[in-house]
């Protein structure tokens, strides 16, 4: 899983830095003659910034989107979905070490990162802001909010830094085993008795809204990012996403028989596009800033567990230096 | 106040909404190890990745659970990341006249032309494969 809709940094004109111009003409170059960019390639100051941010982002999203599902864990009707389910969150567990190793080759360290997650300096994405109020919602969410993120991974699996896209290939090899998860407990329930198609489209409702937003904000309102998409940090824009997320699946939810909450969602059959009510962007903002239903509980969740279990750490410091036979 | 969540698992656990939790210290989260991992026998040990740990032996259990629960595993090798040595890209231009090397390869040898043109002129009797 993960969450769309970066936020980078404006930088403001006074704190633009003025790199070296030959190394960025040959930085650049390279960017388009699509070879990846490596930890100890020259890079831009900016380029380092945003993509630690964006990577930053992108691994507490895996970390804190575990909690939503995890609570469900112990919930989970029956053994072999809760096997199912164990696997995905622990998949999405990895995904996060994955990405904080990405995001540590361009300089900062782990702890670093796991403080700023903490104290609620960093972002993470904002669905993961709201309840998994029935084990309906476990499912959409396993669906509808791994299918989005597949469409973001898969797109920035295209980008310039190398680090980045490797921990991407991994990853949404994984995420495909999450979606049809997802889709299999979507289909068992929207194909059972009444409650359980109920049970579903309630949630699918509640859903709806979030991902929406997962994207982030629409192109025309959203931060200038053509020197991100020059740089291939950003590879296709928030609403060609949403877009491409759309035409996958709205047709695979009404083939169910499952209705959206939105009377404008339709496929535009001249311009091929989808057409839709812009969801509430004061809501995305204001969750974001920290007053959704569950931020609180996600940011205490785990400092919790980071307080809990920094005695097994402290136990297991301990000095190096052994003598090491080769391998081979 | 406490945190109420829909999950009593987690309303049982009264967490207070704020910790003051200290931060964590430099390096708290240990050294980093790159793992190889080798698919299968007679396979080459490939680099997948990094994991922190505070040995090689507990970097080989978070290996094993990272890179080695999915797929087919034979063997996975643990190195501490500092005992590798690398070189900055700037440097790369050290390999830079490998490709002109081509007395180290078997096509920088090329003997057909010279027999055609000794045969022709010394009209060899042999016929030629
Ligand atoms: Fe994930
Ligand atoms: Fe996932």
């Amino acid at each position: 899983m993960y969450g769309g809709g970066y936020i980078y940094d404006k930088s403001s004109p006074a704190e633009q830095h003025q790199d070296d111009p030959a190394k960025l003409a040959e930085f650049e170059a390279k960017i388009d003659r699509g070879e990846k960019i490596e930890p100890h390639d020259w890079m831009p100051r900016d380029y380092r910034k945003q993509l630690i941010r964006m990577i930053e982002q992108h691994a507490h999203s895996e970390i804190i989107g575990a909690l939503p599902e995890g609570t469900w864990i112990t919930r989970a009707p029956g053994f072999r979905r809760k096997l199912a389910l164990m696997a995905k969150v622990q998949d999405e567990v990895g995904h996060g070490q994955l990405l904080y190793n990405a995001a540590e080759t361009l300089g900062k360290p782990r702890e670093e990162m796991i403080n700023d997650l903490l104290s609620g300096k960093s972002k993470y994405s904002n669905v993961f802001n709201y309840p998994a109020k029935t084990w309906g919602d476990t499912a959409v969410i396993a669906w509808l909010i791994d299918a989005a993120a597949i469409v973001n991974q898969v797109t920035n699996s295209k980008g310039s830094y190398g680090p980045y896209c490797r921990a991407l290939e991994r990853i949404c090899q994984e995420e495909s085993f999450h979606l049809k998860y997802g889709h299999d407990t979507v289909v068992y329930l929207a194909t059972g008795t009444p409650t359980q198609r109920a049970m579903v489209q309630e949630a699918l409702t509640r859903w709806w809204p979030p991902i929406m937003h997962f994207f982030g904000p629409p192109d025309k309102v959203s931060v200038h990012t053509e020197k991100l998409m020059r740089w291939k940090v950003k590879l296709a824009s928030n609403d060609d996403m949403r877009q491409q997320f759309l035409n996958m699946y709205v047709p695979k939810i009404w083939e169910l028989g499952l209705t959206l909450p939105d009377p404008n969602l339709r496929k535009n059959d001249e311009t091929g596009q989808w057409e839709y009510t812009e969801p509430d962007w004061d809501e995305f903002f204001r969750v974001i800033n920290g007053e959704g239903p569950c931020n609180a509980e996600r940011l205490a969740v785990r400092n919790a567990a980071e307080e809990n279990g920094r005695w097994v750490r402290r136990a297991l410091m301990k000095p190096v230096g052994q003598y090491t036979q080769p391998l081979c | 106040m406490p945190i109420i969540s829909l999950d009593p698992r987690v309303t049982r656990l009264e967490i207070p909404e704020e910790q003051g939790l200290e931060p964590i210290q430099p390096n708290e989260y240990f050294e980093t190890y790159e793992v190889f991992h080798q698919a299968k026998s007679g396979d080459k040990h490939i680099h997948v990745g990094s994991v922190h740990a505070p040995s090689a032996e507990m970097a080989f259990l978070f290996a094993k659970e990272q890179y080695g629960r999915r797929s087919k595993s034979y063997n996975i090798w643990i190195v501490r990341s500092s005992d590798i040595t690398s070189i900055m890209s700037e440097d790369a231009d050290i390999f830079a006249t490998a490709p002109e090397k081509t007395y180290r390869e078997a096509g920088g040898y090329k003997v057909r032309e010279k027999i055609n043109a000794f045969r022709k002129q010394h009209g060899s009797t042999q016929q030629s494969s």
